[in-house]
């Protein structure tokens, strides 16, 4: 298969079952909400090492958020529910109740099945240390902490669903400014997409990774088979004409969302084209034994189901 | 099917007890099941025939036509469907009301609400003293749920109120919230002395500065964004306090004498 020039490798990517949550972050104004929400969500680019994978989905307006003011939603990932719930725990200590200004409410409505309620602002209020007030609107409980620039407002639960992690794929590039400027180009396309974070600096990952290490105390190391400077000296995958590989990590709610939003990156990766040094796409796996769900770049590439972006899962 | 009518055809001497009137208790029952139910009144009983002309089948859907002050318990422990009054109410309307809906055109008496935990009351007249408060014995008054009172409202509106939103577009007499221990009342006229007498925990929200008595401590004024949060939750709700987009209070903690963690809150 090959778009505008561009190599779509016959692979595909391997992904996890994870545990997902959504919260909604409001504030004074937009910057603020941003301010509060890159707090939460830094530090958050990857499981091995951060314990959760964090990013921000999407802006709200003041009319589609509970309080009336701006805000934006963030998407958090964890291999288990426990460790969700204990870093959701502490980020929204640390992150959210320390902005000035910021509020957090539910992201996904605890009612149905699936979706298993966990502490947002629960455990938070004992801040208040004794004068924390509770108030129920609509069903659901809420915490009004007093706070030094006022009440920090914090809805008690959010929910969590089984959720997907680890979509990706990889652009190969003649210089390293052209692959960055394809996978710039993917991040903006697919920063559309709800239900979707791209967790890694800016969208995407330069270090990608292999199983195992010739060091013991190593689980992972650098994937040589893709570093362009080893290319004589590895068995390598990469053409001569290849000097820059870059990848991009997506993590969703849904398989679906994690399709929807490999398509729309990788179309818009490949609209730069060979023209401008974009050769091929491909993508990372584990020979698809460790991964509950495989995404066959092709098979994306060539369902044009995937166009209709209408969010299973809302905020 | 057009909804169950029951049109009161005496002047009644006593107090009646519709209690067993509700669409839970009346669902699959006959009409001739239902007309044979006795009513308490007074030291007698009474049957529905002897009081009421029935019309109407439909029974998730009551109307009590022609309704007097001396009709009490009506919409007790009622937990769906609605129920709609055509006149005056006596006492404890909506006892321990659990859901479902209840409108009232026309004023009602003391204990309405009382040990309420879900569902809407709506009253279109004034209502009595009690509103929302326990009753003697119990320790807790409204429970949960939502009430609008469109008039006015008597003494002790919302005592040990534990949960719930209030909404009187009128005036209020004395001793508004009094002992309350949570949930929210909100006052568009004026209340009466000893507000907040004995208050725990929960909201009064007013809309001018009431007679304060000496426990009730001032902390100045505030934008609290968590009002936009609850007047927006009001949403559709058939009340003025709907419209309300203003979160700018002047703050008043209280009762001192009982714990203080009540706020008064005037709207600015």
């Amino acid at each position: 298969m090959i778009i505008n020039g561009v190599h779509i490798d016959d692979t595909f990517a391997e992904a996890f079952n994870m545990r997902g949550t959504r919260v909604i972050i409001t504030a004074q104004n937009l910057k603020w909400a941003y301010n509060a929400a890159n707090a939460m969500t830094g530090f958050a680019t990857s499981v091995i090492g951060c314990g959760v994978e964090a990013g921000i989905e999407k802006e709200l307006t003041p009319d589609q958020t509970p309080d009336g003011r701006p805000g934006v939603t963030i998407l958090m990932f964890a291999m288990g529910s426990a460790v969700l719930m204990k870093q959701l725990e502490t980020r929204m200590g640390q992150c959210i109740l320390t902005c000035p200004t910021a509020a957090a409410f539910s992201g996904i409505e605890g009612s149905k099945e699936e979706v298993t309620p966990i502490s947002l602002g629960k455990n938070l209020r004992f801040f208040g240390d004794g004068f924390q007030i509770s108030k129920q609107f609509g069903g659901k409980r809420y915490w009004r902490v007093p706070v030094m620039d006022g009440e920090f407002i914090t809805e008690e639960t959010t929910g969590m669903v089984r959720a997907v992690g680890g979509g990706n794929f990889l652009v190969l590039a003649e210089s390293q400014p052209q692959a960055l400027a394809a996978c710039e180009a993917a991040i903006e396309a697919m920063r559309k997409i709800p239900n979707v974070i791209m967790p890694f600096p800016g969208g995407v990952v330069r270090s990608g990774s292999k199983v195992g290490s010739k060091y013991k105390a190593m689980f992972a190391s650098t994937n040589d088979a893709f570093c362009p400077t080893l290319k004589g000296l590895t068995k390598t995958e990469l053409s001569p004409d290849i000097e820059s590989v870059m990848e991009i990590v997506i993590d969703g709610l849904t398989d679906l969302d994690i399709r929807k939003a490999t398509r729309v990156g990788i179309a818009a990766a490949c609209e730069l084209g060979a023209k401008n040094g974009i050769k091929r796409i491909s993508a990372g796996n584990y020979g698809g034994k460790l991964g509950q769900f495989q995404f066959h770049l092709r098979d994306i590439m060539a369902d044009p189901t995937l166009n209709d972006l209408t969010a299973e899962i809302q905020a | 099917m057009s909804a169950l009518t029951f049109t009161l055809k005496t002047a009644l001497q006593q107090r009646l007890d519709l209690s067993a009137l509700t669409p839970d208790q009346l669902a699959g029952k006959s009409r001739a099941d239902i007309a044979a139910i006795q009513l308490p009144y007074g030291r007698k009983q009474l049957r529905v025939d002897e009081v009421f002309d029935l019309h109407g089948e439909d029974t998730a859907n009551i109307v009590f036509a022609n309704s007097a002050a001396k009709l009490d318990y009506i919409g007790s422990k009622m937990k769906s469907g609605t129920i709609t009054v055509n006149g005056d109410t006596g006492a404890y309307l909506g006892f321990q009301m659990g859901g479902g809906e209840l409108a009232v055109h026309g004023n009602v008496d003391a204990y309405a609400a009382s040990g309420m935990s879900g569902g809407l009351i709506h009253i279109f007249g004034n209502a009595g003293d009690f509103l929302a408060a326990a009753i003697p014995g119990d320790r807790k008054g409204m429970k949960g749920g939502t009430v609008i009172v469109t008039g006015n409202a008597g003494d002790r509106v919302g005592d040990q109120m534990r949960r719930g939103t209030l909404l009187i577009e009128g005036n209020v007499g004395s001793y508004c919230a009094s002992r309350m221990l949570a949930g929210t009342i909100g006052v568009l006229g004026t209340v009466g002395e000893y507000v907040g007498y004995g208050m725990r925990r929960g909201t009064l929200l007013l809309t001018s500065k009431p007679a304060m008595h000496a426990t009730l401590q001032d902390c100045g004024a505030h934008t609290l964004p968590y009002l936009s949060l609850m007047f927006k939750s009001f949403g559709e709700l058939p009340s003025k306090f709907a419209k309300i987009d203003k979160n700018r209070v002047q703050r008043y903690a209280g009762d001192v004498a009982n714990d203080g963690k009540g706020e008064i809150l005037v709207l600015q």
